[in-house]
């Protein structure tokens, strides 16, 4: 079986929008493999290049360099089938406000090749596992911010995708709520999702991946399981080994 | 039907007409005032002065590039807000991921504005039974002319939508270059009529050529060759196309 995803020596270069700014360097020959079935944690500071790396994957952001392999098959070569292995809950909400909420992931299906017959009945146990099938009818923009979170994963995993990739999907989500997105992300993971979690909390991370790789300035800083990595440092919390590692690849004032 | 990609076509042309019903007072209705106006005084009050052009009552004359007008704008405008919108909003993000082909997502956008311009040409028509006959020389060309201008402007639309960066760049190219070409492309005149060198100077506007082919449908006339308007038409539809593509696939104005 084929790595879920393969990222060898991949850069993005930003060109300057306004005249005389300098291109900004956000991927610099990250390479990271990331095995079929795993949970792995993809973390690092703001700007780091997480979320121009989830965007290459998904073919929102185009690479300067580099090879990027899903399920085997190469973006550059294949991308169409490439996008059908994977399912993405982007940072950002990024879903049509005036759309009715069933009707924002019936349309998600479509756009995989889903007849909306079909579809139906998906959309419904969906929307039941993730606490919205009595809000199907209702216009997204009225929901509250964790309903959003939830509804953007509810559209990602209409097409059954082999890998989700989460970029900080429980930001603004409160406790309760996190923790049951939790329960539903260790569930799918379970049934064979790989999943790639971008995440600020690294409590999260901690609790959820088996696997974890940080980013920092475009570089990878480190790639290794995440007991492996708490352990090499004497069991320290996650969070702490975070700092450190960040720090260290902060320039001498 | 289970070829994905024209599965995801449908679904594209499925939200975008149930958005055109949705809000149809602002998508239907607009033109249908309009052009409603321009028949009662272009046509009704000031047309009744104006002496029959090649044997047609002005009303009749000018029918076909009213219909035309709003056909263009209305092609034009369902794309270029649609395509903005959903760039401003981020759900464009929903097709980019999908696996479907950049041509059918060029498609699925064009299809909408073809499918509300055709709807405003359609409610245009009917309208125009309260003030004039209508006359039907050829229903074919009328369907092409209709079909092939809305696809061009739908096109031309899409492209201004990837470029443009606020609601301001949607107004630009409607405002400054398609109203002044639609006016002086033939609507309210026969370019017969005009002086050197402001008929030939005419030639040049690709919209003359659309105006004439559809009331060569109507009504059987036209100041130009019927061919030449389709060759016009057809030949720059086929590059729209593939510059759109293009555009569409390099990301132009919307990928980083």
């Amino acid at each position: 079986m084929p790595p879920a995803i393969e990222v060898t020596n991949v850069t993005k270069t930003y060109k300057p929008r306004i005249k005389g700014a300098q291109e900004v360097e956000a991927l610099k020959g990250v390479s990271l493999t990331v095995p079929a079935g795993e949970f792995f944690a993809l973390l690092g500071p703001n700007g780091a290049g997480k979320t121009s790396l989830i965007g290459i994957l998904t073919g929102i952001v185009q690479k300067s360099g580099g090879e990027v392999r899903i399920n085997g098959i190469s973006i550059d070569e294949d991308p169409d089938t490439a996008k059908t292995f994977i399912g993405v809950v982007p940072q950002e909400m990024n879903f049509n406000f005036f759309e009715k909420v069933e009707d924002i992931i019936l349309g998600q299906a479509g756009y995989y090749g889903i007849p909306r017959s079909e579809a139906k009945p998906k959309v419904e146990q969906l929307l039941k596992d993730l606490g919205l099938y009595d809000k199907r009818k209702e216009r997204s923009q009225s929901l509250s911010g964790g309903m959003k979170r939830r509804l953007m994963i509810a559209r990602a995993l209409v097409h059954q995708p082999k890998i989700l990739l989460l970029d900080e999907p429980t930001a603004g989500v409160d406790v309760e709520l996190r923790r049951g997105m939790w329960d539903y992300l260790r569930r799918i993971n379970g049934e064979g999702t790989t999943i790639v979690l971008t995440t600020h909390y690294l409590e999260e991370a901690e609790q959820l991946s088996r696997h974890v790789a940080i980013i920092n300035k475009g570089a990878v800083v480190t790639d290794e399981p995440t007991k492996e990595l708490i352990d090499r440092h004497e069991g320290q919390k996650l969070e702490d080994i975070f700092l450190k590692l960040i720090e260290e690849e902060k320039p001498a004032v | 039907m289970k070829n994905p990609a024209l599965i995801g076509f449908y679904t594209m042309i499925r939200q975008d007409t149930i958005r055109i019903f949705r809000i149809w007072s602002q998508t239907l209705l607009p033109p249908v005032v309009t052009t409603t106006l321009y028949f009662a005084i272009f046509g009704g009050f000031i047309g009744s002065q104006v002496a029959p052009i090649d044997g047609y009552s002005y009303m009749q004359f000018i029918m076909p590039g009213l219909v035309m007008m709003s056909l263009i704008t209305s092609a034009y405008m369902n794309t270029v807000s649609t395509f903005f919108f959903a760039k401003f909003v981020k759900n464009i993000e929903e097709l980019l991921v999908s696996p479907m082909p950049a041509w059918t997502i060029v498609a699925g956008f064009v299809a909408g504005g073809v499918i509300r311009a055709l709807l405003v040409s359609i409610l245009i028509i009917i309208t125009s039974f309260f003030f004039t006959p209508l006359s039907i020389a050829n229903i074919f060309v009328i369907i092409a002319a209709a079909v092939l201008t809305a696809l061009l402007f739908s096109l031309g639309g899409l492209i201004n939508g990837f470029y443009a960066k606020g609601f301001d760049g949607m107004s630009i190219v409607p405002t400054f270059v398609l109203t002044p070409l639609t006016y002086l492309g033939g609507v309210f005149y026969s370019i017969d009529l005009l002086p050197e060198p402001w008929q030939s100077l005419s030639l040049f506007n690709p919209i003359l050529y659309m105006v004439n082919a559809f009331r060569y449908g109507f009504l059987g006339i036209s100041d130009v060759n019927l061919w030449i308007c389709f060759a016009v038409l057809g030949g720059m539809t086929v590059v729209f196309f593939l510059v759109t593509l293009w555009m569409f696939m390099r990301g132009e104005g919307f990928k980083n």
